[in-house]
């Protein structure tokens, strides 16, 4: 064994600190790190030794000795400190890489559930007219034939009556029906609601049609009815430009063109601007809508000569079809769980 | 309504379209007749005149006789053509479609190699053209009255170059089932002058005219079954005389089939003017005609051949003083009085008949002719006597015979006037109409305006007299709209309006919402059935015979005879697309859906009606209302198959009922609920694998559990499916519950487990219950984490270990206190159900 370093040899005190440092430098892993910590700052290191010789120094040699020896423990203390940070870091990433999975594996765990096609955007049509200060209004699906037909200036002889293929319920003098449409919700809206009134009824409506592509005896439409005083056809007109907006992009609107509804005078087939439309923009034929006759609004007990208003119809099945290019109804009814699937949030 | 333009052209100037039909179809649709079909030329390329210059017969193998024709075509040298009909000479003329040409159908015309010749062409029958059901020859041109030269255009000559519009009448506008009518529309459309084919001198009722009585002593509504009737006289006609071919060809296009002379101009006018005529063979017809309503019992066998019961709202036309029945009024006429190959004298019929009575009659026996179609639609009340004297005369033009007497029996009603404000279109519409706009507007569609000049005064109220032909004009909002429609649509600027700003979606609705978003993000596909049942689902659905379920409304004209109920829950027809689902070769299928299920209560009600316009008092509202059944908003569901799927990771998990039962309990606690859980048998579940939901009330939220096997076996499912059905309303009746006040404690819990000793059969809810019961307030949570039955409990008992959570709102629980609250739960066990604490 060499004699034990001086405290007062600077450049035998230096050459421990370079070993030291250049121990550390070696050292790959923590444990190698932990050996030659025990090496160079142990107990039985020159370093240590030369620490404990101090005292037996003179007063003038101590506190040059102290100087020197304090300030080189402390720089091998930090090379080691550094080292252990840099090495726990490589070790943690080391363990990351280790428990490395392969996350292409299957993970569908569970069905995936899905919401119907048809709810979700009556859901999204409900939305629109809520933002604008509408409420959403609902009724029965078997309903009275007085609200149904009478209350909506249909009147029993009237040809438009004949012509809504309605399901009666049995006994027909029971003067119940599947409700043809969602009108006899205006009805409804006005008698418990009263005026000014702005409600949208989207809802399920029957008509003894077979299924084919594109008839289905139960089907969805959405009703619109405002109220108000002073109302007119440029406020229906730009209710519905608002709405074909809302469903099928900014650079939608409507056309009117003259029909015959008999609850509204005048009356109009609707169209509307479809610039996704398959073969090139065009119009295609939406719905019906009209100014509210004033037989509806008596029939409910409100002064036409007081108020006016609008109301409009469109199916729904139709505004998703066109929405979403589906070609054949029998999707729509079937229950395939595949159909509803395809649909997430919808634009 | 089919408009040949050719024909329409008689009237109105259409060359501001010259010859785009498309830009007028639509321009149409834009005053309100929509386009329903369009029909082009029916031929297109060489269909021409030819002449037969030689035709030799040659006798085939195939035993078919078919003649070599040489044909002039009008070109340097004769073309050979195959031709297999026989009904002509050589010197005929006839239609040839040479190759290049397209006939009806899409059938192109080429040059081809038949019975050993080069047929360049085709020689065409009136079927192949179009023209008619006739193909046992082909067409010889002088047989139809037409003549021309060789190599002249044929598609011309038989009308086959035109086009045909059929537009969509709307049920209000009657006047437009007629060329008058829709000719009318198109001289408002482009601001042309309109010659109403319908004017002329009046039919002067001579006192020889054939006797006619009006004699309806059962007015429906007290509306008189025919107000007028106008018979008309045409002695002398030659019974051989043939419609000509330009008739027949507008009758064709216009959708009806030519019968005979007769019979052709009755509805060549009524096309022409909207008059629905009949002629009758006045041979047959013994005086005097009577106009009634049919007598309990009688019977009428109509030109159908069809013998018909007669209703006493049917109105009749009946001779010999009324005994005789010869038609069913504005409808359909008898076999007994019919023109037939032998008639000469023709009493020509136009009367005008009360809508209701004739769209009654045309329903009851179901015969919606052409007549019907228009006297339901309103027809014009003016127009008999102008209708049947240019009936008269046509066959008088073209069959001979003179023309006279008549009888005009009633009067048309004195024309209706409205009164209408003359800012009353633009309060509605929103279009800054002038006086003068309005004024020219109504007179364009024959209106006529008193006091004229008075018009431009802002308050002025406009005395409008609406035409007879427009019986549809009845108050001032009809005229507003024929103001919009003579300005345009178009013209209506889009202006939204602002709503006063309402509640947003009630709590029902945003309960659905949050109910199906959760049922979706468990797993679950919604899905939609149609609401039709029936006995034999319910009986393989094994519900009770007395079950208030089966209680369903029956429809009295169901889709499927098989389907007539409507369901009173929804898994009846959800099971279908659980079925569907799996055919079509899905194992693990979770669907719901959610909708109104309809409970009928007590009896029918009887059914109201009113008159148009008329509000009900609070009584008769109050009955309207209560006579709708209730129909409450359902969800069910069904999984079947895997619920935690199989794959890589193992082998997954098949549905149990504990997973239905799961999947509501968590959309019952999405609402802000508490139901609790009991085991129940009710249908159509496994009666020892079926939960309820209890209410606070008492009342059951709904079920889940698996399926009964039988029930399974019956609609041919999957084993062990499991499903559930609950009602959201009974659910929102419920007043929500919070276990806490103001604001959470954040004291430290205290946990105590406890494993009780209990009879295998305690529902282990209800043990759970008994512990809540004794625990207190204090309780927080309480969870059942091991049932164990076996050896060291012994037969006949389980053993629950139930982890207790306990925790103040005001304090940290001591050991001594937590270990009290436990005991206190535990002796409430005790009590109920016997448990003993095991150790």
């Amino acid at each position: 064994m060499s004699e034990p370093l001086s405290p007062l040899d600077e450049a035998g005190v230096g050459a421990a600190v370079d070993a030291a440092l250049a121990a550390f430098a070696a050292a790959r892993t923590l444990d190698e790190l932990k050996a030659a910590k025990i090496d160079h700052t142990g107990d039985r290191s020159p370093l240590a030794l030369a620490n404990r010789a101090i005292g037996g120094l003179d007063k003038a040699d101590k506190a040059r000795a102290g100087k020197l020896v304090g300030q080189s423990r402390g720089r091998v203390s930090q090379a080691h400190a550094a080292r252990q940070g840099e090495l726990e870091a490589q070790r943690e990433a080391e363990v990351l890489v280790a428990e490395a999975i392969d996350v292409t594996l299957p993970s569908r765990r569970r069905p995936a559930g899905h919401r119907h096609p048809l709810q979700l955007l009556q859901e999204q049509i409900a939305d629109h007219f809520v933002g604008h200060g509408w409420e959403v209004a609902e009724g029965p699906e078997v309903e009275n034939e007085w609200l149904n037909f009478d209350s909506l200036n249909f009147g029993p002889d009237h040809p438009a009556r004949q012509m809504q293929d309605t399901f009666f319920v049995d006994p027909p003098a029971s003067g119940l029906v599947l409700r043809t449409h969602t009108s006899p919700v205006q009805s409804r809206s006005l008698l418990t609601r009263g005026v000014p009134l702005y409600v949208v009824c989207p809802g399920k409506t029957f008509r003894t049609d077979e299924l084919d592509a594109t008839h289905t005896p139960v089907f969805h439409q959405v009703e619109g009815i405002a109220i108000d005083r002073g109302l007119t056809m440029a406020d229906l007109k730009g209710t519905l430009d608002a709405f074909a907006r809302a469903m099928f992009g900014p650079e939608s609107r409507t056309r009117l063109r003259p029909s015959f509804f008999p609850f509204t005078e005048p009356s109009a087939e609707m169209d509307f601007w479809f610039p996704q439309k398959v073969g090139g923009p065009g119009w295609i034929e939406w719905g019906g809508c009209g100014m509210v006759h004033p037989n509806v609004l008596r029939a409910a007990g409100v002064d036409p000569a007081e108020y006016q208003g609008f109301a409009f119809g469109m199916g729904i099945e139709r505004t998703l079809m066109l929405k979403e290019g589906i070609n054949d109804m029998h999707d729509m009814v079937e229950g395939d769980v595949r159909f509803s699937a395809t649909f997430g949030v919808m634009s | 309504m089919r408009v040949p333009l050719e024909w329409l052209g008689q009237y109105v100037d259409l060359s501001p379209y010259a010859g785009d039909w498309h830009r007028l179809a639509a321009d149409l649709a834009g005053i309100g007749l929509e386009e329903e079909d369009f029909f082009g030329p029916a031929v297109t390329g060489p269909l021409v005149v030819a002449r037969v210059l030689a035709m030799e017969p040659e006798e085939h193998s195939n035993g078919k006789t078919v003649n070599w024709c040489q044909l002039d075509v009008g070109e340097d040298s004769p073309r050979g053509i195959v031709c297999g009909a026989h009904n002509f000479a050589v010197g005929d003329l006839v239609a040839a479609a040479l190759p290049g040409s397209v006939l009806p159908g899409g059938f192109a015309i080429a040059a081809r190699k038949t019975y050993g010749h080069v047929s360049d062409g085709m020689i065409c029958s009136a079927r192949e053209l179009g023209l008619g059901e006739d193909h046992d020859g082909i067409i010889v041109l002088a047989d139809w009255g037409l003549d021309a030269s060789p190599g002249d255009d044929a598609k011309a000559l038989l009308g086959l170059d035109s086009t045909t519009l059929d537009v969509n009448v709307t049920p209000d506008r009657g006047y437009q089932l007629s060329m008058r009518g829709i000719g009318r529309e198109y001289a408002m459309l482009t601001g042309q002058s309109f010659a109403d084919p319908a004017d002329g001198e009046a039919l002067a009722p001579a006192p020889d005219g054939f006797p006619v009585e009006l004699a309806d002593t059962a007015p429906i509504h007290g509306t008189a079954g025919c107000d007028r009737f106008t018979a008309l006289r045409v002695s002398g006609v030659d019974p051989t005389a043939r419609t000509p071919f330009w008739m027949a060809k507008r009758l064709l296009d216009a959708g009806m089939r030519p019968i005979s002379l007769c019979v052709d101009v009755t509805n060549y006018v009524m096309l022409e003017l909207g008059q629905p005529l009949h002629a009758y063979d006045a041979a047959k017809l013994r005086e005097p005609i009577v106009v009634r309503r049919a007598r309990p019992g009688e019977k009428l066998t109509t030109l159908d051949g069809a013998e018909r019961s007669l209703d006493p709202e049917d109105l009749l036309i009946a001779d010999a003083g009324g005994e005789r029945i010869i038609g069913l009024a504005g409808v359909m006429g008898g076999a007994d009085t019919e023109v037939e190959a032998d008639t000469d004298t023709v009493i020509v019929e136009a009367a005008h008949f009360d809508p209701i009575t004739v769209a009654r009659t045309s329903r009851r026996h179901r015969l919606p002719s052409e007549a019907a179609r228009r006297f339901e639609r309103g027809v014009d009340p003016a127009l008999g006597p102008a209708a049947a004297r240019r009936c008269a005369q046509l066959i008088a033009d073209l069959g001979g015979g003179t023309i006279g007497p008549a009888t005009v029996v009633g009067e048309a009603p004195a024309p209706r006037t409205i009164e209408l404000p003359v800012a009353a279109p633009a309060r509605r519409v929103g279009v800054a109409y002038t006086p003068d706009q309005v004024v020219a507007a109504l007179e364009a569609v024959g209106c006529r305006i008193a006091d004229k000049a008075e018009a431009a005064a802002p308050d002025a109220v406009l005395a409008v007299t609406v035409p007879t032909w427009r019986p549809d004009l009845t108050a001032a909002e009809d005229l507003i709209e024929e103001v919009a429609r003579v300005c345009g649509y178009e013209q209506i600027p889009s202006r939204q309006p602002q709503a006063p700003g309402g509640a947003g979606l009630s709590r029902a609705q945003r309960a659905r919402r949050t109910v199906s978003q959760l049922l979706a993000a468990l797993g679950l596909t919604e899905v939609l059935t149609y609401p039709f049942t029936s006995e034999a689902r319910s009986d393989a659905l094994l519900i009770p015979a007395d079950d208030p379920r089966r209680a369903s409304l029956r429809l009295a004209n169901p889709l499927a005879e098989d389907q007539p109920l409507l369901r009173t829950s929804l898994l009846p027809t959800l099971v279908d697309a659980v079925a569907r689902n799996t055919g079509r070769g899905f194992k693990d299928v979770a669907v719901f859906e959610a909708g109104l299920v309809t409970l009928p209560g007590g009896a029918l009600p009887e059914g109201l009606t009113f008159e148009p316009g008329y509000h009900p008092t609070e009584d008769e509202l109050s009955r309207i209302f209560a006579s709708v059944p209730a129909q409450p908003y359902h969800y069910a569901g069904a999984i079947t198959g895997h619920w935690d799927l199989p794959g890589s990771w193992g082998s997954g998990r098949r549905a149990e009922a504990a997973d239905a039962i799961d999947v509501v309990r968590r959309a019952i606690a999405a609402l802000g609920l508490r139901a609790e859980v009991e085991a129940a048998a009710h249908a159509p579940f496994h009666p020892g694998r079926c939960a309820r939901f209890a209410l606070a009330d008492g009342s059951t939220a709904g079920y889940a559990g698996e399926l009964h096997p039988k029930v399974l076996e019956n609609l041919g499912l999957p084993a062990r499916t499991v499903a559930f059905e609950f009602d959201l309303d009974v659910l929102l009746a419920q007043a929500p519950e919070r276990d806490w006040d103001g604001a959470l404690s954040a004291y430290p819990v205290s946990r105590q487990d406890v494993a009780l000793l209990v009879a295998s059969d305690a529902p282990a809810a209800e043990v759970a219950r008994a512990l809540r019961a004794g625990a207190g307030a204090e309780l927080e949570d309480i969870e059942l984490f091991d049932v164990y039955t076996g050896d060291q409990v012994g037969e006949g008992q389980k053993s629950l270990a139930f982890r207790l959570t306990f925790r103040a709102a005001d304090r940290t629980l001591t050991a001594a206190e937590a270990s009290a609250l436990r005991e206190a739960a535990t002796a409430v066990a005790a009590e109920r159900f016997g448990a003993t604490v095991r150790s």
